[in-house]
């Protein structure tokens, strides 16, 4: 997702003020409502809990060492995913976009996959790589693959041709002209794929995670769902949602420091 | 995807032709890779089982119907996306202080992996395609948002000038200037929301074993049947394919109209 950071860095206080009194509004308004939902019985009791008991969860979850082991199995399977994914969609993509021959009879195939559900490739992967954290980094890489492959693909189609002809009348080679020339030149387009394959690795590993694991973010949902603690398990789910937000955030932000670097 | 068409000296089919010989080259290499044993076949089945397979899950797993109950699920979702998404992008782009309040917000909503919310869902509205489809909809709807209101505020100031100039009413300046103008984006947005909604779908049919083309997966890999299970991915990724090309079409359309 395009970065839409716009109210911060906002000179104008009174622009500032009316943000945060809706920002402060529409929360008040969200959690009233969430209680008065809970309170209401519209769901079965328990189904959507109070505010106060889903506030005490979390404060307990982070205090959790069963948490954290979680938590980092969770990033381990992720960054590998998003290297392994990264480098081979950058590659890939490199080679594709530099050559319009490639590019016509292997983008459409790249271009159709990329959109396709990769948690259906699940049981193929756990054929391949075991029940393990491999079978989960796989997936995810996958899911990476394509779409890093294809902004790589596309960013290449947009270097300026007069780069490429310096670079090749230094004689360079295939290496140093995918790190000098490159990599350099198209760093906006590669690292937005970047952060769009973040997203779907994330999502991809932890739904692997749900169906089959013995650790892991998605592993600890489900165990809170098979023991009906709704207040654990919509912590969690704010955690996650949180720790999702700041990781896009974080290549967000490099790929704004790239833009106007 | 279209506009990227290679017109060189080869003409335009030959790089289609080379890139589906080169696939139907790498099934072939598998074939024999399994037939001589340098790949296990108790891992990967062959290429020609999968293929001969076709008829008997068409038949037997009732693969047609569930593929009518996946799009049911994708077309109902999708069409709810747009229909949420786009107005309150619009209503984003009208309104620049509840913009600047609210668009960080729909961005963490568009980066958070809501599909992993199923089994809340699950417990809210039972184990139903209800689930899936309100899901699939609040996973695709953020994207949308989005890209509508970027393409709306991205409008050249040179047309909203030329529609000012014709003295043209509000409504006719966003039908006739903002949306056709805006249009592209809009289907980026769409693009992208309607990726994460087949995610919500076909995702949550496998997961919950519930459903469709999703849930054929999760039985046949528990048979272990797996030229069945390839053969029923074939099929997902089929309509993944059909379903954004029809998009494609339908921008292309709406592209010419307006």
């Amino acid at each position: 997702m395009s970065s839409t950071i716009t109210s911060w860095g906002d000179k104008n206080p009174a622009r500032l003020r009316t943000t945060n009194l809706i920002r402060i509004g529409f929360a008040i308004v969200l959690l009233i409502g969430w209680e008065a939902i809970s309170r209401s019985g519209i769901f079965l009791r328990d189904v959507v809990p109070s505010l106060g008991p889903i506030a005490l969860a979390i404060f307990k979850l982070v205090q959790n060492p069963v948490f954290y082991a979680n938590l980092q199995a969770t990033a381990f399977e992720i960054a590998m995913a998003l290297g392994i994914g990264s480098a081979l969609g950058i590659a890939c993509g490199i080679i594709i976009g530099s050559r319009p021959f490639l590019s016509a009879a292997f983008e459409p195939y790249i271009y159709y996959m990329a959109p396709t559900p990769r948690i259906i490739f699940f049981p193929v992967m756990i054929m391949w790589f075991g029940v393990g954290v491999a079978s989960k980094i796989a997936l995810g890489a996958m899911s990476c693959f394509f779409v890093v492959a294809l902004a790589t693909a596309d960013g290449m189609r947009q270097i300026d041709r007069v780069l490429i002809r310096v670079g090749r009348s230094f004689r360079a080679t295939s290496l140093q002209m995918a790190f000098k020339i490159y990599l350099p030149a198209m760093r906006i387009p590669v690292l937005n794929g970047i952060r769009l394959g973040f997203g779907t690795a994330v999502v991809t590993a932890l739904l692997a995670e749900t169906k089959l694991s013995n650790q892991g973010l998605g592993f600890m949902v489900m165990q809170t769902y098979s023991r009906f603690d709704m207040p654990s398990l919509y912590g969690l789910l704010i955690i996650i949602f949180i720790i999702a937000g700041l990781g896009n955030a974080v290549l967000g932000r490099f790929a704004n420091t790239a833009h106007h670097s | 995807m279209a506009k990227s068409l290679y017109i060189g000296p080869y003409g335009r089919w030959l790089p289609i032709a080379f890139g589906a010989m080169t696939v139907l080259g790498a099934f072939v290499l598998l074939e024999i890779l399994l037939r001589v044993g340098v790949i296990n076949r108790y891992i990967v089945p062959l290429p020609s089982e999968v293929l001969l397979s076709l008829p008997r899950i068409i038949v037997e797993e009732k693969v047609l119907a569930r593929c009518r109950e996946t799009a049911f699920e994708m077309l109902i979702s999708s069409a709810a996306v747009i229909a949420i998404g786009v107005p309150i992008g619009v209503a984003l782009y009208r309104y620049k202080a509840l913009r600047n309040a609210l668009e960080d917000w729909f961005a963490a909503l568009a980066a958070a992996p809501i599909v992993l919310a199923f089994p809340l869902f699950l417990v809210m509205f039972g184990r139903s395609a209800t689930t899936i489809i309100v899901m699939s909809v609040v996973s695709g709807v953020a994207p949308i948002i989005l890209k509508t209101t970027e393409g709306l505020v991205a409008t050249r100031p040179v047309l909203l000038n030329v529609g000012k100039s014709l003295k043209m009413t509000q409504s006719q300046m966003f039908w006739k200037i903002l949306l056709p103008s805006a249009l592209p984006l809009i289907f980026t947005g769409i693009r992208l929301g309607w990726t994460f909604v087949l995610i919500s779908v076909v995702g949550t049919e496998f997961l919950i074993n519930l459903g469709g083309l999703g849930q054929l997966i999760n039985d046949l890999a528990e048979r272990y049947d797996m030229p069945g299970t390839y053969a029923a991915i074939g099929f997902v990724i089929l309509v993944s394919i059909l379903f954004f090309i029809s998009l494609e079409r339908v921008e292309q359309w709406l592209g010419r109209r307006t």
